[in-house]
């Protein structure tokens, strides 16, 4: 069934925000659509009247009280990994041409 | 097997004791690890902050109070635990020279029992692989050949604990990640029921089956990592409740109804592994376990299920990293979206993009149905049938892994191959029930793991009773 070309890799790319170099669109084409026929087994297993897994610990509406915690971090700790910090604050390049 | 560890309990015993000094124990580990490096188990030392923490429980030992119940016990954390001290990299580029801002809930916890992180092991860059021949940075050997691999993707944890660096190290159980490097390198693996151990502060993968367990030197050492690291957790909100207590009390194989899966013994199985796993069956059975024949239809399309789900998970969960908040960023771009593929195009390696591209794919909307919708569904009939086996027996069995560790750049090229190293592990994450590998024998001169599994929330029973299979079979 699936049979990725390269135009559709360089969408899913796209999709995905990733920069591939030319050797890896080739590569992915070939193994993607190999394993995309692999999972297709898949598509000949009955599963009439079942409803779909999301999780397996049936747990429900899990909430917590709606109050703060200080766990003790300023914002420069939050923050010493951040590539480009101006004024306590994430900088980051221009959104709008 | 022969150590110069003493069992976990009685480290921390001789340690409050006095008999033993913390400090020691840490320099003991630092050094095994310098001398074994060629293994290339470990990226990076946590010495500094080990030391100290060693001096601290030194002192409060001496002080005559209590240091807890891991007071002293050295240990090696995957590269995935957000630890203090050391870079958290998960062995990938785009992760290179992160300082975690807090640590994981799992090492708070075994902080706060005693224990003492001395280093980090590497690992297939965020856990995406069966040998760490994905790590991004190099490929650790296997303890017993250094031509082969020692499984993965916790395959440093692996090989530090057989080669003896530590007592015992964490792990992350994905799809076998835990146990199959056990397998391949010869120590115990446990791999929790799901929700068991908070996640909180570890890099994540696939979350619906992302599980944090320990590498061992025994099923009692085990037992009480779980015991120190598992429970409900504020920070995780998929944590359940745990059993009372993980430490296993004297049991014997009498009585016990243990099914042998029957798909995992079919063709495929290498020789060598199949005659280990017959004769640990048979020793089951002289030491009076009622053994039988199980088939579970649908297992045969776990590994199809698993490699939908977790590249779709993975694909979700590795969208964070945008560059811009932490982690490689590309200084040349010119705007943002530009940022964002130039940062997460360089920064990934060739598995993490591959994983990303398949789960972009089957999560598309047009492919939603056919792909993720369908390995969902059929999640729910692998589990229907696991629970159907777990109404006839109390313990399943069977090889982790179709082969024993494999030759170092074997697989490779073939990611397809690569995956089917899953093949027999990943049916218990999808279920959610705990797995554990318990070093059954060799197969020319490479271990070979047995796998036991029982039913999701019977983690103290499955300890239990492998710690007597464990001594039968060493």
């Amino acid at each position: 069934m699936a049979d990725l070309k390269r135009d559709d890799i360089v969408k899913l790319a796209h999709l995905a925000r990733l920069d591939l170099t030319e050797e890896e669109v080739k590569e992915f084409s070939g193994e993607l659509s190999a394993i995309l026929k692999y999972v297709e087994k898949l598509q000949n297993v009955d599963v009439d009247s079942l409803e779909p897994t999301n999780q397996v610990t049936g747990l429900t509406n899990v909430s917590r009280d709606d109050t703060i915690v200080d766990y003790g971090y300023s914002p420069k700790d939050l923050l010493s990994n951040v590539p480009n910090v101006k004024d306590d604050l994430i900088k980051v390049k221009r959104i709008i041409g | 097997m022969s150590s110069q560890w003493l069992p976990v309990a009685d480290i921390a015993r001789d340690v409050q004791a006095q008999k033993l000094s913390a400090v020691d124990l840490v320099d003991i580990a630092l050094k095994t690890i310098e001398d074994k490096k060629d293994y290339r188990a470990i990226i990076t030392t946590t010495d500094e902050r080990a030391r100290s923490r060693a001096a601290e429980i030194d002192g409060t030992v001496k002080a005559g109070k209590n240091a807890g119940r891991l007071a002293g016990v050295p240990f090696i954390a995957k590269d995935n635990f957000l630890v203090f001290g050391a870079e958290t990299t998960a062995a990938s580029n785009i992760l290179r020279g992160f300082n975690a801002p807090y640590q994981s809930t799992a090492i708070e916890k075994l902080e706060a029992e005693g224990a003492i992180c001395v280093a980090k092991a590497n690992l297939d860059a965020f856990a995406h692989g069966a040998s760490t021949e994905n790590s991004d940075f190099f490929t650790t050997k296997n303890a017993h050949d250094k031509t082969r691999v020692p499984g993965g993707s916790s395959g440093g944890s692996a090989t530090a604990v057989v080669l003896d660096m530590t007592p015992f190290a964490l792990g992350t159980d994905t799809g076998g990640s835990i146990r199959q490097p056990a397998s391949f390198s010869g120590c115990v693996g446990f791999k929790p029921t799901y929700g068991l151990v908070s996640r909180s502060g570890v890099v994540a993968m696939a979350s619906s089956t992302d599980v944090i367990g320990p590498l061992t030197r025994s099923v009692e050492d085990a037992a009480l990592i779980l015991d120190v690291i598992s429970g409900i957790d504020p920070l995780d909100a998929t944590t359940i409740d745990r059993q009372e207590s993980y430490i296993p009390t004297a049991t014997d194989l009498k009585g016990k109804t243990v099914g042998v899966i029957k798909e995992y013994m079919s063709e495929g199985l290498e020789e060598g592994v199949r005659t280990v796993i017959e004769s640990s069956i048979e020793t089951l059975k002289k030491a009076g376990a009622t053994i039988q024949e199980i088939s579970i239809p649908s297992i045969d399309m776990a590994l199809a299920v698993y490699y939908i789900l977790c590249p779709a998970e993975v694909s979700s969960n590795l969208s964070r990293y945008d560059g811009q908040r932490y982690g490689y960023s590309d200084k040349e771009a010119n705007d943002l979206e530009e940022s964002y593929k130039k940062s997460r195009g360089h920064g990934f390696g060739k598995e993490a993009k591959r994983r990303i591209m398949i789960g972009t794919y089957v999560l598309s909307s047009g492919y939603y149905d056919a792909y993720y919708k369908k390995a969902q569904l059929v999640r729910t009939k692998l589990i229907n049938e696991f629970n159907e086996a777990f109404g006839k027996v109390d313990y399943l069995i069977g090889p982790i892994a179709p082969t024993t560790a494999f030759k170092i750049g074997q697989n490779s090229n073939d990611p397809l191959q690569m995956y089917l190293c899953d093949v027999m592990t990943v049916a218990a994450n999808i279920v959610g029930n705990p797995s554990i590998c318990i070093p059954a024998g060799k197969s020319e001169n490479l271990p070979v793991g047995l796998q036991v599994m029982s039913k999701q929330r019977t983690d103290k029973e499955l300890l239990q009773i492998s710690q007597a299979i464990e001594g039968l079979l060493v």
